[in-house]
């Protein structure tokens, strides 16, 4: 039983029942093959969270934000730059950098992107960790202030898309927001 | 030398006072009794606490509740985090250790004096934790990530909790050593003790990983070391926060086999396979802080793979294994007891109206269907990026920790409380619902989550509506729905929780007394409990036929919603 010792000393040169035996070596193969399946997808899936990550201190990429706002913001027809909730929106390069800053409460610019571009997106807080979850389609990402962390985006979809910040950053926490909106 | 037999007599000066357990035959100290009972209560004290915030927390996620202020919720759930994952379930872990230890192995407890600075030690942490948390200055979280920094107070809490538990994990151990010197067992240490054994030797590497980072943290927060590092700072404290919760699994392990013998008979089918799965824990166990780390900068996709993965799944493998074994030994154990027709009388006329039984097999299952299953897709490298940080996360550990430990732990108490209070359970019809109230409970208030998670709704988060954000975002209707039923699952296990305590006061304080020689328990061990087993391995060749299509519906589900979301992942932005 177990709660008693086993009676038989020599326990461990007893057979293992083929049921069990059965079972571990699937449970084992299966094991490796979701291993295996991991490092597979970095070769056939177009779905892996990049690991390039610079050092920064957080006032010298709000700088780096900040002008690359200035730089590409949106004009309307009139020349004048265009904002949206007080927040500049900004058009990057095709194909070029794309900084966002995330700070208490908000995710900073309004960014508007094409389908099927591939960006190179940066990322990095001014203060403490949040959040970067885009919705509704679901890709999460943790921001840690002093960690400029660079990935590849390729919007796949059109529309407005929320950002909503699920790394608990305070009692402002449910209102850091941010958008992207994404043109044909 | 030769004559030096220190084994067979107590050193001098240590008296220990046994009397024997007239329902187990076991040996049972005073010394032991005593701090298995206070550090059982305490838990149960803190369970009731954490308990209460966490129902405050469900019921303001509900939309249409939203029973506290934002301030309020932030607070209350660093509490609820603290107080049930720490400290119901680590000084419940103390009293089955004490249990494991001395108990089982029918030995004194070494060093009783010790054992109550221990507890003193946890319960001024424990204490001292909850003040700093509602005096409102650290609702940092349970995981306080810097830079946001609580009150010092927060900080040095935790480690004298740590400090405390260390102790009595050392005791365990140094237990083990005076049983084994005083040869109070003979030959191998019983299957329930060697899971303890896991569970103690995780829980030394956990505490010093806590250490490791919460007196740096305590230093900052006292203005003594200028900065800690917020990557740094994750990979240590995971080190204790995820680790933590393998001390929880081989305790809870242990308890199910613990459960199955003393109720159903039942014996491990093979002692060595059960061993080495529990020894797989030991050795592979401990690299899941990657887990919260994968989608972070800064970490290599190797690391995270090999690490998340618990090198190839090795640890992974271990729980399988347990997932077998374990109803394959109540199989074995119900069908030797005469439930032999066809494949599946063994289940269908198992003593589902005895609570540690039910509660122990219901414990089992959603262990292993929605906290194992939803563990490995979301430590996944990729698959995590589909739901870190949303819901679905606390949605995987209410699946293990609540429907898992905390239910397999409530289940022990129907057997151990009688047996150690010399008191029967005082309302067996409450006792008879209540595993099933607070599993259908706590199932659903994982599955709901899981699915709110999967629509992206955020944990830790006040205000889904997202009524005073920056920019306005509306999350599906479904959602919504989500957040609603899981209030009312919430609201289940509430009800479940508390019929737990107040069976189990109530049996302390005014449970009829077992002391006449022909007192019965209302809820039976079973007769093989007392008696000698000739041989391990219920029967040289025992049918399985209903644990095997158990096992093989459970790979199907695995394998199918392993794979369901790989095709989501597949549907993403591209990020490469």
């Amino acid at each position: 039983m177990a709660i008693n010792p086993p009676s038989n000393r020599l326990w461990w040169k007893e057979p293992i029942h083929s049921v069990e035996l059965g079972w571990i070596i699937v449970a084992f193969l299966w094991g490796l093959f979701m291993f295996f399946f991991m490092i597979a997808w970095h070769f056939i899936g177009d779905q892996n969270l990049s690991n390039e990550t610079y050092r920064v201190t957080p006032s010298a990429y709000e700088d780096k934000v900040a002008a690359f706002a200035e730089e590409y913001q949106k004009k309307d027809a009139n020349g004048e730059p265009v904002e949206e909730d007080g927040v500049p929106v900004v058009v990057p390069p095709e194909g070029g950098d794309v900084y966002l800053l995330a700070r208490l409460w908000e995710f900073w610019p309004i960014l508007e992107l094409k389908k099927g571009v591939a960006y190179r997106f940066h990322l990095s807080s001014a203060d403490w960790q949040h959040g970067f979850s885009l919705q509704p389609t679901n890709i999460n990402i943790t921001v840690h202030p002093g960690y400029e962390h660079v990935f590849k985006l390729t919007p796949t979809s059109s529309g407005v898309f929320g950002i909503v910040c699920n790394e608990y950053c305070g009692i402002g926490h449910h209102t850091m927001t941010g958008r992207i909106r994404v043109v044909e | 030398m030769a004559s030096i037999d220190t084994g067979a007599i107590p050193s001098a000066g240590v008296e220990a006072k046994f009397r024997i357990c007239r329902f187990t035959g076991l040996r049972v100290e005073a010394n032991a009794e005593a701090l298995i009972k206070v550090n059982a209560v305490t838990a149960v004290i803190f369970l009731l606490l954490g308990g209460l915030m966490g129902l405050g927390v469900a019921l303001t996620r509900w939309p249409a509740v939203q029973l506290l202020p934002a301030e309020w919720f932030y607070l209350v759930l660093t509490g609820h985090g603290a107080n049930v994952l720490l400290f119901w379930i680590i000084f419940f872990e103390v009293a089955v250790l004490y249990f494991a230890g001395a108990i089982l192995l029918g030995s004194r407890l070494a060093t009783p004096k010790l054992a109550w600075l221990a507890w003193v030690l946890m319960v001024v942490g424990a204490v001292m934790a909850n003040y700093s948390v509602l005096r409102g200055d650290s609702s940092v979280m349970f995981t306080s990530y810097p830079p946001m920094m609580a009150s010092h107070w927060f900080y040095l809490s935790l480690i004298i909790f740590a400090v405390g538990a260390l102790l009595a994990v050392i005791i365990f151990f140094a237990t083990l050593v005076v049983a084994k010197a005083e040869r109070t067992y003979d030959g191998s240490v019983p299957l329930v003790t060697f899971g303890a054994i896991t569970a103690a030797i995780i829980a030394v590497f956990t505490l010093a990983s806590g250490a490791i980072i919460l007196i740096p943290t305590w230093l900052w927060s006292i203005g003594l070391i200028s900065g800690i590092d917020s990557l740094m700072y994750k990979v240590v404290w995971w080190g204790m926060g995820h680790s933590s919760q393998q001390i929880n699994v081989s305790a809870h392990v242990a308890i199910w086999y613990a459960i199955a013998a003393m109720v159903v008979g039942a014996k491990p089918l093979s002692e060595k396979v059960s061993r080495t799965a529990f020894l797989m824990y030991i050795l592979f166990l401990q690299l899941a802080s990657a887990h919260h780390l994968l989608a972070e900068p800064g970490m290599s996709s190797t690391w995270k793979i090999v690490n998340t993965s618990y090198m190839m799944y090795l640890a992974v493998l271990g729980s399988l294994i347990h997932g077998l074994t374990v109803p394959g030994a109540i199989e074995a154990a119900q069908r030797r007891n005469g439930f032999n027709r066809g494949w599946f009388e063994w289940l269908t006329k198992a003593p589902w109206g005895h609570p540690a039984f039910s509660g122990m097999f219901l414990s089992l299952v959603m262990f292993g269907f929605i906290g194992g299953i939803s563990g490995v897709v979301l430590g996944t490298e990729q698959l995590n990026v589909l739901m870190h940080n949303t819901l679905y996360v606390p949605g995987h550990f209410h699946g293990t920790v609540v429907a898992g430990t905390t239910l397999a732990f409530m289940a022990v108490c129907y057997l151990l409380v009688p047996l150690m209070f010399g008191r029967d359970i005082i309302w067996p019809t409450l006792a008879k619902w209540q595993p099933y109230l607070f599993g259908f409970g706590a199932g659903g208030i994982s599955l709901f989550m899981m699915g709110a998670g999967t629509l992206g709704v955020a944990r830790r988060h006040w205000d889904i509506s997202l009524t005073d954000a920056a920019h306005a975002y509306e999350f599906p209707a479904a959602a919504y729905l989500m957040m609603g039923l899981n209030g009312l699952a919430a609201i289940l296990a509430a009800l479940g929780g508390a019929i737990f305590i107040i069976v189990i006061v109530g049996t302390i304080l005014a449970g009829p007394k077992l002391s006449g020689p022909n007192a019965k328990l209302t809820f039976p061990l079973h007769d093989a409990s007392r008696q000698a087993v000739s041989e391990y391995g219920s029967e040289r060749h025992p049918k399985l036929h209903g644990t095997v299509v158990l096992v093989t519906i459970f790979f199907v589900a695995f394998a199918l919603y392993y794979f369901v979301n790989w095709k989501y992942l597949s549907e993403l932005w591209l990020f490469n």
